[in-house]
């Protein structure tokens, strides 16, 4: 299963990548840069949102297979939100870093795509089997931040929007289904204990 | 009966654009000019609309020193929502798009309104080539041989009043056709306008086609405006009304977002969209890298146009 995973999470990188060649007559249009960066930033948030899938799709199946690839899909979307960041840098601002600190001031969507990525560096850096050993209990919490990225991200990507929002709407309601999830399920956890405790409470 | 419509261009029977500019050239050169025009009428009349091929001069007063993009980058790359949002829509849902028979109301401030079909717009006027540059709002430009006449040619016929301080444009309706009409992304039918003295402006232009050929539908076949020192939006697609007027009239992308589109739209390097920087330009069909050139004021245009805002804060009327 995993290998088919990833080698899937490669695949929006293998047709930028022949777009860009043009092998086989593909091509990213006429304007390449822009596809490059709306292609890896869209394709961040879509593996941002699988990877939230997964504990939803274990919950109600209780096949625990549903969490393993979580990890990997969790560094690819890192992966790809940092190729986005490097697109930017590279093909917009054209390493012009003083235009940086004027575009950060001046467009905020920019400084909350920033803090979205800048929120996935903890939890790529405690993604190995030491860190989560090591960290314990605290893991988990440290990993509830990604509810918060996924949220800047989404806002990052409907504030750029021209006009239509349909799209970022969309990302939005289906964030709203799977965090609205963890709530219900917060909250059905909270209220079991209670449920038991009076029961056996005589 | 059916309504006509027009064969589909086979790739293959386009003219590149090296060949294109290189016609005259090699048609002298071979001494066959006069074989060659035969030819190429029979080949534009089974490629295009049912019109006689275009004859065009080029305007040498009016070529931008930049080298054009290709016909594929032209006519692929396009922003017409009515026929969808993406660049890549306006081509594929405007092939069967019907273009004739089409006609254009003229309304308002003058002395001859009434319903002009194409035919009558198009006869009196000399087509001409002109290389313009095109920026649009979205920060991408790039330069285009539009085929047309000057707008201030066709507006002077109608006779407009002294009362015609400004003229409206009004795209087709008819969602039917236009599937991006479907959806309130803007208000429909699409409307832009300018200051009488921006519409007689020599640069002003009324397009009928690119390329030496007639106006593919996702280009705003069959009758479109373009502006050059201004945003692309300005330049109004598919025109069925024109109508002078004594008020400023509504222009869509104001009427959708106010405070990041204005009635002027000139190109300004110095003003900012809201969202993002128009200090700078992404060169269309150029190399990945360095590709970002200066956006220049009034998209290079300054020297002809300029003088028509004097006194005039830009920044307030953007």
């Amino acid at each position: 299963m995993k290998p088919l995973i990833f080698c899937a999470a490669l695949a929006p990188l293998a047709w930028l990548m022949l777009g860009l060649s043009g092998f086989g007559g593909l091509t990213l249009g006429p304007n390449p840069a822009r596809e490059l960066l709306h292609f890896t930033g869209k394709t961040s948030l879509n593996l941002l949102w699988i990877g939230l899938l997964a504990s939803p799709l274990q919950y109600v199946t209780r096949d625990v297979r549903w969490i393993r690839p979580r990890r990997m899909l969790g560094l690819f979307a890192f992966a790809y939100a940092l190729l986005h960041l490097l697109i930017y840098v590279v093909l917009e601002l054209e390493l012009d870093f003083s235009a940086l600190g004027r575009e950060l001031v001046k467009r905020p969507y920019i400084v909350v795509g920033m803090l979205a990525l800048l929120g996935l560096v903890p939890l790529a850096a405690t993604s190995t089997d030491r860190m989560m050993r090591k960290l314990g209990r605290r893991w988990q919490s440290l990993h509830r931040l990604v509810y918060v990225i996924a949220i800047f991200a989404v806002w990052h990507y409907g504030w750029q929007v021209k006009k239509d929002l349909t799209e970022p709407l969309l990302y939005t309601a289906a964030l709203a289904v799977l965090l609205g999830f963890r709530v219900w399920r917060a909250r059905m956890k909270r209220r079991a204990p209670q449920r038991a405790n009076t029961q056996g409470g005589t | 009966m059916k309504p006509y419509r027009p064969p589909r261009i086979a790739p293959s029977e386009i003219t590149s654009e090296r060949d294109y500019f290189d016609r005259r050239r090699v048609l002298g050169a071979l001494g066959l000019a006069a074989i060659g025009l035969a030819g190429a009428a029979r080949h534009a009349s089974a490629a295009t609309p049912p019109a006689a091929a275009p004859r065009v001069t080029r305007n040498p007063r009016y070529v931008a020193k930049e080298s054009p993009n290709s016909w594929d980058d032209i006519t692929s790359y396009n922003n017409f929502y009515e026929f969808g949002l993406d660049k890549g829509d306006p081509k594929e849902n405007a092939q069967d798009f019907r273009t004739r028979p089409w006609s254009v109301e003229v309304t308002g401030e003058c002395e001859a309104p009434g319903k002009y079909t194409l035919e009558d717009i198009l006869k009196p006027h000399a087509l001409e080539e002109r290389v313009y540059r095109f920026r649009c709002v979205e920060a991408w430009s790039m330069v285009v041989p539009w085929m047309g006449f000057p707008l201030a040619d066709l507006l002077a016929r109608f006779k407009p009043t002294s009362r015609a301080k400004y003229v409206e444009f009004t795209t087709l309706l008819d969602p039917r056709q236009m599937p991006g009409q479907r959806r309130a992304v803007l208000e429909w039918p699409y409307v832009e306008g300018l200051r009488m003295d921006e519409a007689m402006h020599p640069l002003s232009f009324m397009v009928v086609g690119l390329y030496g050929r007639w106006l593919p539908n996702q280009n705003g076949a069959p009758l479109r405006l373009v502006v050059p020192w201004k945003y692309g939006f300005k330049g109004i697609k598919s025109i069925v009304r024109i109508r002078y007027t004594e008020r400023q009239p509504r222009s869509s992308w104001n009427i959708a977002a106010p405070d990041e589109y204005g009635f002027y739209a000139n190109v300004n390097p110095a003003v900012d969209h809201p969202r993002w920087s128009q200090a700078k330009e992404r060169r269309l069909g150029g190399s990945l890298f360095g590709a970002r050139i200066d956006t220049l004021p009034f998209n290079g245009y300054a020297e002809d146009v300029a003088s028509l805002y004097r006194n005039m804060d830009l920044r307030r009327y953007f």
